[in-house]
């Protein structure tokens, strides 16, 4: 007979006793430290308070944040293109949790793919904006005149209101006494936690501390992105970008993925890959298709930064106590990084409400979330390396520009095409359901289909060089 | 200001979604308001006015029925989608997003039980 996997309800039970018999279980009066107040940290303490309160459960919550998200510039900015996708604003609204108009910077209702061959709009399959182009902090350098929310601000804010604490503290360490965490602040002051959940991305130095831990927690592996602001006029701006995310299919050597995102006065332009350097950075903005879609030499850059992205896992993003969400732990590839920050943050902050805070509980409880998206990255590495090599060819490139134009032309047409682009570049379906539809017969007819009208244009321009 | 806002916009009396359709997914209520509405034999009746964050819809998610009634929109509205496949695909993973739901059906069915009681009470 076959033993189901899934745990069972009695498993459940059986881990509560577990966690109890070690004193591993959050009781009234336990206190929790959440490192970072970022999306992943506010996910955690608002989804962890509400849970509580549900059983009655009395617990404290600091969240150490030493930035102001009301601040303009870096000093208030998580460094991040801002993008909230089109999965995520549906689970979060039917959590409950709406995004105000002040947050949502621009309701996102198309993708414009950019490339040497031509242009392709694809719009929303839903016929609405699903997406929000916003700020994590408020907004970029110079941005304190426009009308802004953070994001992160307001994600705290949600936190706070279920009463968790925001203390401006930096901490200098984390030691390790008879079992419990301690953290030691700037101050000299020394707390003592049942829970430390660490959402502190992989742009801070709290990172490095964790190495004090006697579990051994491998840092993810992490590259850099680039990230730019520039600023038109709103109407300029609607006029150039619209309420569309601008992508690019480049055939600039090492270049991988960037999107230009508009947001209200302001245009979010994020490159991302394993190569980045300021001369990939300077070829791309300088590319002629760039150029054609924005003006980038004459729109001001009011504020760069180069932050590190996470790029893998961390092995065990869990220990006895210690919890990583979000970038710090597990996050999507290249996409949906926020969509990351609240699985990861409400996985952790169910399994240390009702299963315990024990290196078991979350290994049975919260690894599971965290392993769907391992696995899903590994599809979406297939994904990313085969886009490597369809941009690459001229040809591949014009294929897939024929049929997604086709696509969108035709009323009642199978969107196989489309959905690929739009869900690989907004981040809104798992990569392995992508993956699963470049399997539809309907995709691989259309694609050789176009694939082989892609050949005819190019060996007849060959032979008009040839022959001058 | 240009609209941040999210959904679709809807215009007075536009109907969202109707009567007797069949559905995949359920809706939410960013700005606005919205009218719902039943029609018999007998005619159109109000069944109760949403506003901003409240939800519609939902039993097409958990059934395979039509609509049960029409929601139309009162004035300008905005409302948000969200799709049966993108909320199950996340409840099989977190069971736990349901009972946000669950918590409105429950709010719903108390309000129904004192209406019956209340038409209980006027017949007898």
């Amino acid at each position: 007979m076959k033993l189901s996997s899934e745990p069972s309800v009695a498993d459940s039970f059986s881990s509560i006793s577990e966690s109890e018999e070690k004193d591993f279980t959050l009781q009234d009066g336990s206190r929790v430290a959440v490192i970072g107040g970022g999306p992943s940290g506010s996910f955690f303490s608002y989804f962890l308070l509400k849970m509580a309160d549900a059983i009655d459960l009395d617990i404290e919550v600091d969240i150490f944040e030493p930035r102001s998200f009301k601040r303009c510039g870096p000093g208030g900015c998580n460094h991040c293109g801002g993008v909230v996708s089109e999965s995520l604003v549906q689970i979060l609204a039917a959590e409950g949790i709406n995004l105000p108009r002040s947050v949502v910077q621009r309701g996102i209702e198309s993708y414009q793919v950019h490339m040497d061959v031509g242009d392709v709009t694809i719009e929303s399959p839903a016929g609405e904006q699903r997406i929000a182009a916003l700020y994590r902090g408020n907004g970029p350098r110079e941005g304190a005149d426009a009308p802004l929310e953070s994001f992160d601000g307001y994600l705290q804010g949600m936190a706070t209101e279920q009463g968790a604490r925001i203390v401006r503290k930096l901490i200098t360490g984390v030691e390790w006494k008879e079992e419990y965490p301690h953290l030691m602040l700037a101050n000299g002051e020394e707390r003592r936690y049942d829970l430390v959940a660490v959402a502190a991305g992989v742009n801070s130095n709290f990172i490095n501390l964790l190495e004090d831990l006697p579990d051994d927690f491998e840092p993810p592996r992490t590259t850099r992105g680039y990230i730019c602001e520039f600023r038109l006029s709103e109407k300029d701006m609607l006029k150039t970008l619209g309420k569309a995310v601008h992508v690019f299919l480049l055939s600039i050597p090492r270049f991988e993925f960037a999107a230009i995102i508009p947001k209200g006065e302001f245009a979010t332009v994020v490159m991302v890959g394993e190569d980045l350097d300021q001369e990939l950075v300077h070829a791309f903005l300088q590319d002629p298709v760039v150029q054609r879609c924005f003006p980038t030499d004459t729109a001001p850059c009011v504020c760069s930064c180069s932050p590190l992205i996470n790029l893998g896992a961390r092995k065990r993003p869990y220990g006895n106590r210690v919890v990583m969400v979000g970038d710090s732990g597990i996050t999507r590839l290249y996409k949906d990084g926020i969509g990351s920050a609240f699985r990861t943050g409400k996985a952790a902050a169910t399994t240390a409400v009702f299963q315990g805070v024990s290196k078991e509980a979350f290994a049975k409880h919260f690894w599971p979330t965290c392993k769907s998206i391992v696995n899903d990255n590994n599809v979406g590495k297939v994904m990313f390396a085969t886009n490597t090599v369809f941009k690459h060819s001229r040809i591949t490139r014009r294929a897939m520009l024929r049929m997604a134009q086709r696509e969108q032309a035709k009323t009642g047409a199978k969107p196989h095409m489309s959905s690929l682009l739009w869900n690989m570049f907004t981040g809104s379906a798992p990569y392995v359901e992508m993956f699963r539809g470049t399997f539809h017969p309907g995709f691989i007819g259309n694609l050789l289909m176009n694939l082989a009208v892609s050949i005819w244009p190019a060996r007849n321009s060959k032979k008009v060089d040839e022959h001058g | 200001m240009v609209s941040g806002a999210l959904g679709k916009f809807y215009v007075d009396g536009e109907v969202i979604i109707r009567q007797g359709n069949t559905g995949d997914s359920m809706y939410v209520v960013q700005s606005g308001r919205v009218e719902v509405i039943q029609s018999s034999e007998t005619g159109e009746q109000h069944l109760a006015f949403l506003e901003a964050g409240d939800f519609f819809g939902e039993m097409a998610v958990f059934e395979k029925e039509v609509r049960s009634a029409s929601v139309r929109a009162a004035g300008e509205s905005r409302v948000l989608k969200i799709d049966k496949k993108t909320l199950l695909r996340r409840i099989r993973e977190d069971p736990l997003l349901a009972v946000n739901l669950l918590k409105t059906m429950s709010h719903r069915i108390r309000y129904l039980n004192g209406e019956v009681a209340r038409h209980k009470d006027t017949h007898l």
